[in-house]
C-alpha cells in the first residue's frame, strides 16, 4: 500500500518534470520567433502584427525543401533564415519605411493587411492542410534520465534558444552594431548627424528579426505545426511574450517565453476545459499592473 | 458650449467666436445630401426585393461600424476586440430566446444592456496606457470571451453555435418572414433610430469635448473636461450599441455561431470603418455597404482570395488614402475649392 503510494507520488512529480521540460521547450519556440518582434517593437517602435508571417516563411522555406527536394532537416536551416531575412529587407525597403513615423494605428492596419495577404498566399500556394515533417532519427526519441522523460528535439530546442538568446544579448550590448542600433534608437537625428546610416541599421534589424522568426517557424513546425493560418492562430502569444517581457528587452523576452510556455503546457494538463483563458487573463492583468512589462523598465 | 467650439478649431486663424459659433451650430443641422443619404434604404427595399438578408446585413454592419466610429472615429480609443461587444448582444438574444423569452424588442434591449455592462466594465482598463497597450488589451479581452463562449458549450453550444433561436413577432404584430422583408425594414428602423442619437451625441458638447480629447487629451482637463468619465461613458455608449447590432444579427439569421466573437470580425470592422473614414458617422455606413458588397459579389472566388484583397485593400488605404473614402472625398473637395478661389484670386485684379 505505501509504496504504491511512493509510486504515485513519483509518478506525479515526473508529470511535473516532464509538464516543465515540455513548457520551457515550448517557451524557447516562443521566445526564437517572438525576440524580433520584441527587437522591431521595443527598439524600432514598429508595431508589426505580421512578424507571425515571416515565421510562416521560414516554416514553409524548411518544410518544401525537406519533402519537396529531400535536403535534411539541419540544412534547410539557413534557407529558413535566409529566406524571411530577405523578405523583411524587401518590404522594410519598400513599405516599412514608409510607416516608421505613422501612429501605432497605422501600422496595426498595415500589417494586419500583410498578415491578411500572406494568409491568402500561403492557402495558394501550400493549400490549407498541415505540412508534414520527418525529423532525422538523432532529433528523435528520448533520452530516459532519473526522474524524467527528455525528448531529445526538446533538448535540441531549449540548447538553440539558449545560444540564441546569449548570441543576441551580446551582440546589443557589445557590438558597435547593437550601439549603433541603440544609438539610432535613442536618437535619431544625432545618431545620422554622428555618421550613422540609421536607415541601414534598421533594415538590417528589421532582417534579423524576421531571420529569427523563420528559424524559430521552421524549428516550430514539429511542436506548434504548420498551416496558413499560422500568423493569426500565435499572433497573441508574440504579443504576450513581448508585453509580458517587456518590449526591446531580450532577456525579459526569454523569462516570459518560458514562464508562457510552462503555464500554457501546464494548463493544458491540469486545466483543458479553460483552456487559453488564463493566458489571456495573465496578459490583460499584465498591462493594466505593469505596462511597461514584469521584466521591463519604463521608457524615459 | 463656447469652451468646447474653441477646442474644436484651434488651428483656425480666429474667425471669430460668434462665427464659429455659426458653424459649429450650422454642421449639427442636416444637410441635402444627408436626406438623400437615408432614401438609399428605402430605394434599395423596391430596388432589390429579393435581396433582403443581403440588405439587412448592410444595415447590422453599419450599426455595428458605427458603434466603433463612436469609440475610436470620435473618442480615439483603438480597439481590436470589438467583436466581444457584438458577441455578447448576440449570445444574449439567443440565450433569451432558448428560454422562450423571444420578444425582439427586448432583446434589443437586453442585448444593449448586457453589452454595455461589459463596456463599461472594460473601460477602466482602457483609461491608463497608450495605443499598443489599448489595442492588446480590447484583443485579450474579445479573445478571453471567445475561449469562454467555446469552452461551455452546454450554455453556448461552443462550435455548432445555437441553432433555431426562437424570435417572437415584432410588437406581437410582425412576424420575421423567410425572404427577411420585415427584417429588412426592423434593422433599418433601429439602425436610423439609433444613428439619430449619435449624430444628437457627436454634435452636442459632450461630443466635442470627445473630439477635444482626441486632438489634445493633456489640454481636455485644463479646459474643465473630467476626460476619464467623458472615455467611459463613451466606451459604454459604444458597446451597447455593438451590443444591439449582434442582437440583430442573432434575431434577422435566428442562429448564433462562435464567429460573431472571433478576431477576424473586429479586423474586418477596423476595416470597414477605415475603409469609409473614421469620425465622419457616415464613413463606417458607406464603408460597410462597399464592404457587404463586394464580399457577396467576391464570394463566387475561393474566399482565401477574397482575403488577399481585403489585406491589400487595408495596406493600400494606410499607403494612400488615410482619411478612407469620405476623408478623401473631403479632402478633394476642400483643395479643389482653394484652387478655384486662388483662381479667382489671381483673375480678379487683372
Amino acid at each position: 500500500m505505501r509504496r504504491e503510494d511512493l509510486f504515485r507520488g513519483s509518478l506525479a512529480l515526473e508529470s511535473i518534470m516532464t509538464i516543465l521540460f515540455d513548457g520551457i521547450a515550448a517557451g524557447m519556440l516562443l521566445f526564437l520567433i517572438s525576440v524580433g518582434l520584441s527587437v522591431t517593437l521595443g527598439l524600432m517602435n514598429f508595431v508589426n502584427l505580421a512578424h507571425g508571417a515571416f515565421a510562416m516563411l521560414g516554416g514553409y522555406a524548411c518544410v518544401v525543401l525537406l519533402n519537396s527536394y529531400g535536403v535534411p532537416f539541419l540544412a534547410t536551416l539557413p534557407a529558413a533564415i535566409l529566406v524571411p531575412a530577405l523578405a523583411g529587407i524587401v518590404l522594410e525597403r519598400t513599405l516599412y519605411r514608409r510607416l516608421y513615423a505613422a501612429s501605432d494605428l497605422d501600422q496595426v492596419l498595415f500589417s494586419i493587411g500583410l498578415v491578411f495577404m500572406s494568409v491568402a498566399a500561403a492557402h495558394y500556394f501550400f493549400g490549407a492542410q498541415q505540412q508534414p515533417l520527418h525529423l532525422p532519427e538523432f532529433l528523435t526519441g528520448q533520452i530516459h534520465l532519473p526522474g524524467v522523460d527528455v525528448g531529445v528535439y526538446r533538448l535540441f530546442l531549449i540548447v538553440a534558444g539558449l545560444v540564441v538568446a546569449l548570441l543576441l544579448q551580446w551582440s546589443v550590448i557589445r557590438t558597435s552594431f547593437g550601439a549603433r542600433l541603440r544609438a539610432a534608437v535613442d536618437n535619431q537625428r544625432v545618431a545620422r548627424g554622428m555618421g550613422i546610416d540609421v536607415n541601414r541599421v534598421f533594415s538590417l534589424t528589421f532582417a534579423l528579426g524576421s531571420a529569427l522568426a523563420g528559424l524559430g517557424g521552421a524549428l516550430g513546425v514539429e511542436m506548434l505545426g504548420l498551416d496558413p493560418e499560422f500568423p493569426v492562430k500565435y499572433l497573441v502569444y508574440f504579443l504576450i511574450v513581448v508585453s509580458v517581457g517587456g518590449s526591446g528587452n531580450i532577456l525579459g523576452s526569454l523569462y516570459a517565453a518560458i514562464l508562457l510556455g510552462v503555464a500554457d503546457v501546464a494548463g493544458k494538463y491540469y486545466v483543458p476545459q479553460i483552456g487559453a483563458f488564463i493566458i489571456y487573463a495573465v496578459m490583460v492583468a499584465t498591462l493594466i499592473f505593469r505596462p511597461h512589462g514584469l521584466f521591463g523598465r519604463p521608457h524615459k | 458650449m463656447t469652451t468646447s467650439n474653441s477646442i474644436g478649431t484651434p488651428s483656425h486663424p480666429h474667425p471669430g467666436a460668434a462665427a464659429a459659433l455659426d458653424r459649429y451650430r450650422r454642421s449639427a443641422r442636416w444637410t441635402p445630401l444627408e436626406y438623400l443619404f437615408w432614401c438609399l434604404p428605402i430605394l434599395a427595399y423596391f430596388a432589390f426585393p429579393g435581396n433582403y438578408l443581403l440588405l439587412s446585413q448592410i444595415a447590422i454592419t453599419s450599426l455595428f461600424a458605427l458603434s466603433l466610429d463612436l469609440i475610436f472615429g470620435y473618442a480615439g480609443i483603438i480597439s481590436l476586440g470589438h467583436a466581444a461587444f457584438f458577441g455578447v448582444g448576440a449570445y444574449t438574444v439567443g440565450l433569451l430566446g432558448s428560454n422562450g423569452y423571444g420578444d425582439p424588442l427586448l432583446g434589443l434591449f437586453l442585448a444593449a444592456v448586457a453589452a454595455a455592462a461589459l463596456g463599461f466594465l472594460s473601460s477602466f482598463l482602457l483609461l491608463r496606457g497608450s495605443d499598443l497597450s489599448r489595442l492588446m488589451v480590447t484583443l485579450g479581452v474579445a479573445l478571453m470571451l471567445y475561449e469562454l463562449a467555446n469552452k461551455f458549450t452546454s450554455v453556448t453550444g461552443g462550435v455548432d453555435g445555437m441553432p433555431g433561436v426562437e424570435v417572437k413577432p415584432i410588437l406581437g404584430m410582425f412576424d420575421f418572414d423567410m425572404f427577411g422583408r420585415v427584417g429588412y425594414i426592423y434593422s433599418v428602423v433601429v439602425l436610423f433610430v439609433l444613428f439619430w442619437f449619435a449624430r444628437r451625441l457627436v454634435h452636442s458638447p459632450f461630443g466635442q469635448s470627445l473630439r477635444g480629447i482626441r486632438m489634445n487629451t493633456l489640454r481636455m482637463p485644463a479646459l474643465g473636461v473630467p476626460v476619464n468619465r467623458r472615455l467611459i461613458t463613451v466606451y459604454t455608449i459604444g458597446a451597447g450599441y455593438a451590443g444591439v447590432a449582434g442582437a440583430l444579427l442573432a434575431q434577422t439569421n435566428s442562429f448564433v455561431s462562435l464567429d460573431v466573437l472571433s478576431f477576424q470580425r473586429s479586423a474586418d470592422l477596423l476595416l470597414i470603418l477605415i475603409l469609409g473614414g473614421a469620425g465622419h458617422l457616415y464613413g463606417g455606413l458607406l464603408g460597410a455597404i462597399v464592404f457587404v458588397i463586394a464580399n457577396y459579389l467576391l464570394s463566387d472566388m475561393n474566399p482565401q482570395y477574397w482575403q488577399f484583397w481585403l489585406g491589400l485593400i487595408l495596406v493600400l488605404v494606410v499607403l494612400f488614402a488615410r482619411g478612407g473614402i469620405l476623408g478623401t472625398a473631403r479632402q478633394w473637395i476642400e483643395s479643389s475649392r482653394q484652387r478655384a478661389q486662388a483662381r479667382a484670386r489671381t483673375e480678379s485684379p487683372s
